[in-house]
């Protein structure tokens, strides 16, 4: 008889182990599937544990946290230029839309106001990330679905926009142009003629999408009846931006609360759905889409002449104060709380962002849905991981 | 529930129509496209304007600028002046490995010591090798760009080169 | 003397049955490269404004070769806890389903491998053969994804099974027969409505067949809109998730294989397969013509498959069903109702 090596005995354990499990999964009620962290649907690292009867989900709890990277403690110790350029990294699809916000918030505590010229083009800049975040949105939502081509021209239409950015700020995807009492610089020449072309463009993009994805009789059988959201819920856990809009609810920080961006002066239109499904949501952020092409072009029209920064001193210390600023940034409702004690540094900034409240809104919505549904739930529900984690 | 046509029809002709249309892809390494003026690619050093007064330093977010200095005697201007204290720079390195590309050292130098350039092709195998010392940095001024005039309505001062 | 006479007068029987083994052998991965280069790589590339692979020879035409190679040197990793008789043979299973249903595809009057008189219904029945080799697949990889992956690919792929066979059988009754060169036959020689010279292509007749067709075989080769076994962004591959390498480089081939054989078997059954109008269908030229005229019908009918494919979402599992089972199988028995009334009248 042949002594048994230890490899066979390892072999032997893990096969017995392997059968154990097979027949524990196969015995209990509900199979256990990790969805993500590590997922091409998830947007990056988060991890939603589900509990699946066949193919329809039980429960469903979202796992976050693999991506904190302690933007909340950095601020701490940083200079406002600093943090300025820190926060573009929170949600790094529309990435101006982040400066916004705290930009607006320490100058609430300095109590200065950036020149006329300067809201105009922050308020462009604004807008543009606003389209480049919901383009991708638009080019991604086909990729969840199994439409692949929708990517390849989400991207190619992105890249004008970014074009732009860069040609103005020079940087594409993290401007770092946003300062307390203004902009860093001016627009250089030819970029009002060249931005107009480019709007132009993308709304060329969005009929194109329309056409290949939104109008498309597979896609709406995916998407409508699919993760209704019924508005008192909707706002029980904090939604906010084209999520809430889809479910009727006519809030809009851009018209309701404008502080230093200049909405007030254009003519142009919140646009809601009443269903509150997954096609709701793609329907709002699509005409938010054009809509934005169409203040953009305004703005270009109308820009004003002027100084681009305030009088501010060289070495910025916030006055102490608190201040909290929410401004309708793409992902959502995002905002900065700024508390100061007159040092260099804040003493605390609170990031309230968007996806995070999204997100919450996860374990309830998934309750008896099917695996297919709850990618493209995820997928209209729209967040950027940086967004949840900061 | 049997699909309607027209929306599946018109999908099929937007990607047909995609497919005649020329492509929008260049063919990089062999067609390169050129960055508009103001892209942050690389940090350039003037070293004659640098007096080592440490703003860039101490501002940038990530600290990947370390510089030290000693002072030198240069001659007086005139004749029958004080002997000035000059700066010389011993070392000036800044690690892209750790830079951000946030641009708030070129934006806080008093002196026009430092400069944006939008070359971007620098990179190496090795992580050392990216921290780029004085006399690279100071190659890389020949890729600073001329100033560009800004647009109608601007009341900025002009500036020499893109900052 | 037709080139089938000859191999069959070669002795013994089995220097014939390796010779046409060599030949199915030969054209399957050609038949893949083919269709992966154009339609994979520069259709795809080309609907979404790019180039597609443009580095390997020119434009790209080593690329597959190259990608060959390298899954030939990948390493050979098995799951912990796989079970790994079923895990190995799964591919295999899976190439040789697709090897079966080349040997009754007809290129020429004497050029196919074995002219079986239930030609149709033999490729047919082959072609069932894979669901074994999913099923296989998505078992023993040990992984959720993989069995959600291998459960929705044995629902969806029997339930396109008969939609398939259906709409095959409005064609049957107008041709008379089952063998595919008989089908060809019938379709060359026979004539619309007393029109003689164009012959008889039976997609004139049998278009809503054809659209049947079509969709039924999107389903089998699990292709977009209806890929839920291998929803990418999903469950990132199905049965295929656990393969890499050489196994994975078998399923490719069977898949490309498979599509190549099923546009060919349309091309055979709607567009008069290796026939064109005008020539003799048993002039012994037809056995140079006719492989160039099969293959342009394959890209034709290869054109229609991908280009749905690259278009469209994808159809959840419950909705592929419905579509099935609601839609087309009633249509295509209204469609076998109406052939053989009209058969009958006309």
């Amino acid at each position: 008889m042949t002594a048994i090596t230890d490899r066979e005995m390892r072999a032997y354990v893990s096969q017995q182990a392997a059968d154990a499990r097979v027949n524990v999964e196969i015995e209990t009620e509900g199979m256990t599937l990790n969805i993500g962290p590590q997922h091409p649907a998830t947007h990056g690292t988060l991890r939603i544990v589900v509990k699946l009867d066949g193919e329809q989900v039980i429960a469903a709890e979202p796992i976050m946290g693999y991506m904190h990277r302690g933007y909340e403690k950095l601020t701490e110790v940083r200079t406002y230029p600093q943090i300025t350029t820190l926060i573009n990294r929170i949600d790094w699809v529309g990435s101006f839309a982040n400066e916004v916000p705290f930009v607006l918030a320490a100058e609430q505590l300095m109590e200065v106001e950036a020149p006329e010229r300067a809201q105009w083009i922050r308020t462009i800049l604004f807008e543009m990330s606003r389209i480049a975040n919901i383009v991708l949105f638009l080019g991604d939502l086909g990729a969840q679905l199994g439409g692949v081509t929708a990517v390849f021209y989400a991207f190619r239409d992105r890249e004008y926009v970014l074009n732009q950015i860069e040609s103005l700020t020079g940087g594409r995807f993290h401007p770092n142009f946003d300062r307390i009492g203004g902009l860093k610089d001016d627009l250089p020449k030819g970029w009002v003629e060249e931005t107009k072309v480019v709007m132009e463009k993308v709304r060329g993009f969005c009929d194109e999408i329309e056409d290949l994805l939104v109008g498309n009789e597979i896609f709406q059988a995916r998407t409508r009846g699919i993760g209704v959201i019924p508005p008192e819920v909707g706002l029980a856990y904090g939604l906010s931006g084209p999520n809430i809009r889809a479910s009727g609810v006519d809030w809009d920080l851009r018209r309701d609360a404008p502080c230093g961006l200049v909405y007030d002066e254009l003519d142009w239109k919140v646009w809601t759905h009443p269903d509150g499904v997954s096609f709701a949501r793609t329907w709002v952020r699509l005409q938010e889409t054009r809509e934005a092409t169409k203040i953009v072009d305004q703005l270009l029209d109308g820009l004003p002449g002027g100084p681009i920064m305030a009088k501010v001193p060289r070495i910025i210390k916030v006055p102490a104060g608190e201040a909290y600023v929410e401004t309708e940034n793409p992902l959502g409702a995002m905002g900065y709380y700024v508390v100061s004690k007159g040092d260099l540094n804040p003493f605390r900034v609170k990031i309230r962002s968007a996806s995070f409240n999204n997100v919450s809104i996860v374990p309830w919505i998934m309750r008896g849905v099917y695996v297919p549904d709850v990618i493209t739930i995820l997928a209209s529900l729209y967040f950027i991981l940086g967004d949840i984690d900061r | 529930m049997p699909p309607k046509l027209p929306g599946l029809i018109k999908g099929l002709g937007v990607t047909f129509k995609e497919m005649l249309k020329p492509t929008v892809t260049v063919q990089y390494p062999h067609v390169k496209e050129a960055p508009p003026t103001r892209a942050r690619g690389v940090i350039a050093l003037h070293e004659e304007n640098c007096t080592a007064c440490m703003l860039c330093v101490r501002e940038c977010p990530d600290w990947c600028i370390y510089i030290e200095g000693h002072k030198v005697l240069a001659p007086p201007r005139r004749e029958g002046g004080k002997p000035r204290a000059k700066n010389k720079l011993d070392r000036f390195d800044i690690d892209y490995a750790l830079c951000m590309y946030c641009g708030i050292c070129v934006e806080v130098c008093p002196f026009e010591a430092i400069f944006w350039s939008p070359e971007y092709e620098f990179s190496e195998p090795r992580i050392a090798d990216l921290l780029h010392d004085k006399t690279r940095l100071g190659e890389w001024m020949e890729t600073v760009p001329e100033f560009e005039p800004y647009e109608a309505g601007a009341e900025v001062k002009i500036k020499k080169v893109p900052r | 003397m037709s080139v089938l006479a000859d191999i069959s007068a070669l002795d013994p029987y089995w220097a014939q049955t390796v010779l046409k083994g060599a030949v199915v052998a030969l054209v399957i991965p050609t038949g893949a490269l083919i269709l992966g280069w154009t339609f994979l790589f520069k259709m795809m590339a080309h609907m979404q404004s790019r180039h597609g692979p443009m580095e390997a020879g020119p434009h790209g035409l080593l690329q597959l070769l190259a990608e060959g190679v390298k899954f030939l040197q990948k390493e050979d990793l098995t799951p912990d806890g796989a079970d790994l008789r079923v895990f190995r043979w799964a591919p295999a299973v899976v190439l040789v389903s697709t090897f079966l249903l080349y040997v009754v595809i007809p290129v020429g009057p004497d050029l196919i491998v074995e002219d079986l008189p239930t030609g149709i219904y033999y490729a047919l029945a082959v072609s069932s053969l894979s669901v074994i080799g999913i099923l296989m697949a998505g078992w023993g990889s040990a992984n959720k994804y993989s069995l959600l992956g291998g459960l929705r690919a044995a629902g969806q792929l029997i339930a396109y099974e008969l939609p398939m066979v259906l709409a095959v059988v409005g064609v049957v009754i107008q041709a008379g027969t089952l063998s595919m060169q008989g089908i060809v036959y019938a379709q060359a020689e026979g004539s619309i409505f007393g029109i003689d010279w164009f012959g008889n292509p039976f997609i004139i007749t049998q278009i809503v067949g054809f659209g049947i067709f079509l969709v039924a075989i999107q389903a089998e080769l699990t292709q977009p809109p209806f890929d839920m076994p291998v929803a990418e962004s999903e469950i990132v591959g199905g049965y295929q998730v656990e393969y890499s390498g050489f196994r994975f480089l078998i399923f490719f081939m069977g898949e490309f294989g498979t599509a190549f054989a099923f546009a060919a078997i349309t091309s055979v059954l709607f567009l008069g397969g290796w026939s064109v109008p005008f020539i003799d269908p048993s002039d012994n030229i037809m056995n140079v013509i006719g492989p160039i005229a099969m293959l342009t019908k394959v890209m034709f009918v290869s054109f229609l498959i991908f280009w749905a494919r690259f278009t469209y979402p994808r159809f959840r599992e419950d909705q592929l069903q419905k579509l099935a089972w609601k839609v087309l199988i009633p249509l295509s028995l209204v469609n076998i109702v109406v052939t053989a009334v009209l058969k009958v009248v006309f």
